[in-house]
């Protein structure tokens, strides 16, 4: 704010040093707000100590939700009773929009379609994947392949996935691009174009994205895995459990939690993805989903009243998986 | 104090190797057929296959990418450092240097923060009783939800009224705050996995919640705060939205993802650039994956069964 | 922690990195230097510094730039505002963004715009100016806008009847490219009418050869390709009256006119013999890339392909773009030889702060001395500007399309989906054009567009 001041941790910097004194400036100010908070709860006694401890924990988590999360999303639900430019109210309109026009209602059932497909065969993947390789000779590399996707931005799945998809006639000196038209002129077929029919198309455009959840799936699962105890797995082993029993009666029960957490993870990414719908197809060929017909409602339809109540229809479809995790919770908290 | 319990959990990694290979060993033999490992393979190769292919374009040139496919190359290899150049030399000042700094700068201490945050949430949610747990719990859970476009504008006007757009905080603060709810969600199922008795055994020690946190959960949990640590990484290190937003354009402030996606041009496609930029930036999300596999390790929780 | 432990060897793979990018920018600006721009480094001197006095002393000052010209485009975007930056001692920022069409709104709504945004269509500047942070262009602007500029460009950038965005750049969209030395092999003429245009397609095609070849699929913004090609022949067929009252919504957009073009559009992209030359059928055309769209003129794949000057940036290197090379283009004919349609389009300078180093650099931007230096700068890019010296410019398809904008025979119009509201121009207009080609009725996709006109 003032050149006499050699530092101040909120100005812009613009040398390398600058930006690294900053960053650690930063992560000294996170440690001063952590230290009191510890000590703080340090001083707590009992059980209404307790009570404030728990607060206390919260405080700077709920504090950020509040105002980056919560403030933003009431909004949005308040924004979704007004109409496309945000200055009149037209109660449940936007929602009647979305429940009777055919666009609309392809988009919901795509959207249907991603949520039940991609998080358990994703997880699937990555959980069998995980228990193959588990104790393998080279498993970090043997993992690092299913984890690549992850590690590539969206920008980069696309392109990698034009490569896969694209469509050139089979006539004379064009040359198919796509590896899988390629694969089918070897087998002495006609070359198709993937992206154009539905609802072909959406599940073309799912398996993209079980392909980059999986190496999220398998490094949660793998994690689980190695969690269990060895004597466990040594004791069924001495019992002479089959590989597919250690498996049903082991292996799964163990990492159970695990598994919810990542199928929720991956059902609730899936609900949000816009990302692949918009480079790939953007949104075209009835291919569109809640999130990304939201996006191009706010952003270049110029309609926030449709856009936000697309986004609070997302909260909507949260539910299930909520519940389903509140039952989870009850469940283990029970045993 | 509480170290009694908790020394053969954390001594265990060592001493237990050596035996515990040969263990693994003769149950592998056992355990897995050769179709099972078949299958591991064929996974492997159809999950790489893609990436691989963007790898061989990235070495062809322009115009071969955009005729024929990326296996012509094993039959009539043609291979260019072009693309490649083209990319590390873009901006005359000094190719992508400041903007990988910049996104070393911004990702660091957003995967620190929420995942500190998170952690110490986490464990008043799965560990103290307080009154409206249960609600507050469901609720951060439910924010996961929240798409991160409504947020842009309320956030983005906070922080100009606050005067520190423009900075690195925005893209801190944001990463930090839409990375909690996931971050909270995942370090309570975790944490609610170790054992009560563990925890019971130090509170009878005389430790503290302050205590506890430190020295029973964090070392228990370091395969999830590992895990979870990754995938804050890759989410920020790959993010365009809050950097595009936040971070406003220009080698200042920039990460390497906002440099790579101008890449293409104004009207251009230049899938040759961008397969090039493409593995420019997946080197650092590896090399971070690869160096924390150490973290996954086997018997961390060995002796602590539930019960 | 796991940060720490890749530290040193990841230092060192970066300090290679960079060490590489410098020699290779080195060597690259070495090689660029000769052929393109090299001599004609603009300074102060090639301009009249005393313009800018009354700005007052803008010394140390800074202006900062948004915009979504980028790489390689913007390159001689900033060293064109050098000259003016020597003058008056003022520090241009530059901020190229791909995504800049949806950031700048974001910016502006919340309070964070830049000084000036380069805004591609009067639609989003309509959107910018209801954010309310839009300031209005000073009178020196105003003023060169007057005087440099025709009066349908000054009304592109003017908002309830506020002037707000003087031109800076323009495209010629109304433009076939073809290969010259097919056309000399065959024997076949540059068409002036669209009746000849009919012809030489019909030729091209009895010799077992689709002449037409198209893309249009562009992520979100996929069907745009064929908005253009769709205003292109309702401003031939129902001449700029009709067009001008289709793109304000004073007749329906599923009226007798509107059909008529789209029809007429059809004849050629949804017509089997016709097209899409090297890519396959007529649905190829939606998932083909528009950059890839023209690209089989080159290899013979097809002979013709209707798309804007820009166009130009997409061929390869090693292609020459020249009425004697291996491509060039020629204007898309009107209904007979004596009209002269031209479809454009252009950006805007739209200005959030009205201090004067601002409001200076808005006039530099907006006099004829800027458009000649950027000229000489660059390759691909034109100018509505009356000021602008033909001759400046390098490239022949530059050459051609100022000559365009220059003749006083043609009549201008700017392209209608960047005038429409957004719910029509960037959403259903796009999307419906592209449900057509692949397969839905002319009816069905005007209707449905008329649909979706914001009441």
């Amino acid at each position: 704010m003032t050149d006499t001041l050699a530092f101040w941790p909120f100005d812009p910097v613009e040398t390398t040093s600058g930006k690294v004194v900053q960053m650690l400036a930063a992560i000294l100010v996170f440690i001063a707000i952590m230290g009191i908070i510890l000590f703080l709860a340090s001083l707590a006694k009992g059980r209404s100590g307790d009570r404030a401890v728990g607060y206390l924990y919260l405080a700077p988590t709920l504090l950020m939700l509040l105002v980056g999360l919560v403030y933003p999303g009431l909004r949005t639900v308040w924004q979704s009773f007004f109409n496309a430019a945000g200055d009149a109210f037209i109660g449940l309109d936007n929602y009647a929009t979305i429940f009777s026009d055919a666009d609309q209602l392809t988009v919901l059932r795509n959207t249907v379609f991603w949520v039940v497909v991609t998080p358990f065969v994703a997880t699937a993947v990555g959980l069998i994947y995980a228990i193959l390789v588990d104790k393998a000779r080279l498993e970090s590399a043997a993992k690092a392949l299913i984890f690549l996707p992850m590690a590539i931005s969206f920008v980069g799945a696309s392109i990698i996935w034009r490569f896969v998809y694209e469509y050139r006639p089979n006539q004379g000196s064009v040359k198919q691009i796509g590896l899988l038209n390629q694969v089918l002129v070897w087998l002495g077929a006609e070359p198709h174009q993937w992206l154009i029919d539905s609802p072909l198309n959406t599940f073309l455009l799912i398996v993209v994205m079980i392909w980059i959840q999986a190496g999220f799936a398998m490094t949660v699962l793998s994690a689980a895995i190695k969690a269990i105890p060895d004597d466990v797995i040594e004791a069924a082993r001495l019992d002479g459990v089959t590989a597919f029993g250690m498996f049903r009666f082991i292996t799964l029960p163990s990492i159970r939690p695990a598994v919810v957490v990542v199928l929720t993870t991956i059902g609730i990414a899936t609900l949000k993805v816009f990302d692949i719908v918009r480079t790939m197809t953007g949104g075209q060929f009835n291919t569109s989903v809640v999130a990304n017909e939201f996006y191009s409602q706010s952003f270049r339809s110029d309609n926030q009243g449709l856009g936000a109540a697309l986004a609070v229809l997302l909260f909507v479809l949260v539910i299930p998986i909520v519940v389903y995790n509140i039952r989870q919770l009850r469940a283990s908290e029970a045993r | 104090m509480s170290s009694a319990p908790i020394a053969p959990v954390t001594v265990s990694d060592a001493p237990l190797k050596a035996p515990r290979e040969t263990a693994a060993g003769k149950a592998k033999k056992r355990l897995t057929s050769p179709w099972a490992s078949l299958f591991a393979v064929v996974l492997a190769v159809l999950w790489t296959l893609p990436t691989f292919g963007l790898l061989v374009s990235s070495f062809r040139p322009q115009r071969d990418i955009r005729t024929s496919g990326w296996w012509t190359f094993f039959s009539d290899p043609q291979m260019t450092l072009d693309n490649y150049r083209s990319v590390l030399g873009t901006d005359q000042a000094g190719g992508l240097g400041d903007y990988f700094i910049n996104s070393f700068i911004i990702t660091i201490p957003s995967v620190l923060i929420p995942v500190t945050l998170a952690a110490l949430a986490a464990y008043a949610f799965a560990w103290i009783r307080f009154p409206g747990k249960n609600i507050l719990f469901v609720a951060v859970f439910a924010l996961q939800i929240v798409p991160i476009q409504v947020t842009l504008i309320p956030l983005l006007t906070l922080y100009v009224d606050g005067g520190i757009a423009g900075t690195f905080w925005p893209i801190w603060l944001s990463h930090s705050i839409f990375a909690l709810p996931l971050a909270v969600f995942i370090l309570h199922n975790f944490m609610k996995e170790v054992p009560a008795t563990l925890l019971e055994a130090a509170r009878i020690d005389g430790a503290g919640h302050v205590a506890i946190f430190f020295r029973v959960l964090l070392p228990l949990l370091r395969p999830a705060l590992a895990a979870f640590g990754i995938f804050q990484f890759l989410w920020v290190w790959n993010d365009l939205l809050v950097a595009l937003t936040f971070a406003g354009g220009g080698n200042a402030v920039a990460p390497v993802t906002v440099a790579l996606a101008n890449l293409a041009g104004t009207r251009g496609n230049a899938w040759h650039l961008l397969s090039a930029g493409a593995f420019v930036s997946i080197v650092v999300p590896v090399l971070v994956f690869l160096s924390s596999q150490r973290y996954f390790v086997r018997g961390l929780l060995a002796g602590s069964v539930k019960g | 922690m796991s940060i720490n432990s890749v530290g040193p060897r990841w230092r060192a793979a970066l300090a290679g990195t960079v060490g590489v990018g410098l020699v290779l920018g080195l060597a690259a600006c070495g090689d660029g230097g000769g052929d393109d721009s090299g001599e004609d480094t603009p300074s102060a001197a090639a301009i009249d510094c005393a313009q800018f006095s009354s700005f007052g002393d803008l010394k140390g000052k800074t202006v900062s730039i948004y915009t979504g010209i980028i790489t390689p485009e913007d390159k001689p975007q900033i060293d064109s505002y050098k000259p003016f930056e020597q003058c008056t001692g003022v520090t241009v920022k530059y901020e190229g963004d791909k995504a800049f069409e949806t950031q700048v709104l974001v910016r502006a709504k919340a309070g964070n715009p830049p000084d000036l945004a380069y805004v591609p269509q009067p639609g989003l500047l309509a959107q910018l100016v209801a954010t309310g942070k839009a300031v209005e262009a000073p009178k020196s602007v105003s003023d060169n806008v007057d005087k440099f500029f025709g009066k349908d460009w000054k009304a592109y950038g003017t908002v309830n009847d506020k002037f707000y965005a003087a031109p800076l750049g323009a495209n010629v969209k109304s433009l076939v490219w073809y290969s010259p030395s097919e056309f000399k092999e065959n024997n076949y003429k540059v068409p002036t009418t669209l009746d000849e245009l009919k012809t030489l397609s019909d030729t091209i095609a009895a010799k077992d050869k689709k002449p037409w070849c198209a893309g249009i699929a562009s992520g979100e913004a996929t069907g745009w390709p064929i908005t253009d090609w769709m205003e292109d022949f309702m401003l031939r067929l129902s001449g700029p009256e009709k067009y001008d009252q289709w793109v304000k919504h004073q007749i329906p957009f599923n009226g007798p006119d509107s059909s008529a073009a789209l029809d007429a559009v059809g004849g050629y992209l949804k017509n089997d013999k016709y097209v899409n030359g090297g890519y396959g059928d007529v649905k190829s055309i939606a998932t083909t890339t528009f950059q890839d769209g023209g690209l089989p003129i080159v290899d013979g794949g097809c002979s013709l392909h209707r798309q804007a000057n820009f166009y130009a940036a997409n061929w390869d290197k090693d292609t020459k773009v020249a009425e004697d090379g291996d491509v060039f283009a020629f204007y898309l004919p009107g209904k007979d030889a004596s009209s002269k349609p031209v479809l454009g389009g252009g950006e805007f300078v739209v200005s959030f702060a009205n201090r004067p180093e601002v409001q200076a650099f808005q006039t530099y931007l907006s006099t004829d001395t800027w458009a000649n230096a950027k000229a000489k700068l660059s390759q691909g890019w034109v100018s509505a500007n009356k000021g602008l010296d033909v001759n400046n410019l390098s490239s022949p398809i530059d050459k051609l399309s100022a000559g365009i904008l220059q003749d006083p025979k043609a009549v201008f119009r700017f392209d209608g989906s960047d005038q429409m509201p957004a719910a029509v121009g960037s959403n259903a207009f796009w999307k419906q054009t592209t449900s057509w080609i692949t397969g839905q009725d002319t009816k069905t996709t005007v209707d449905n567009i008329e649909k979706a006109w914001p009441k």
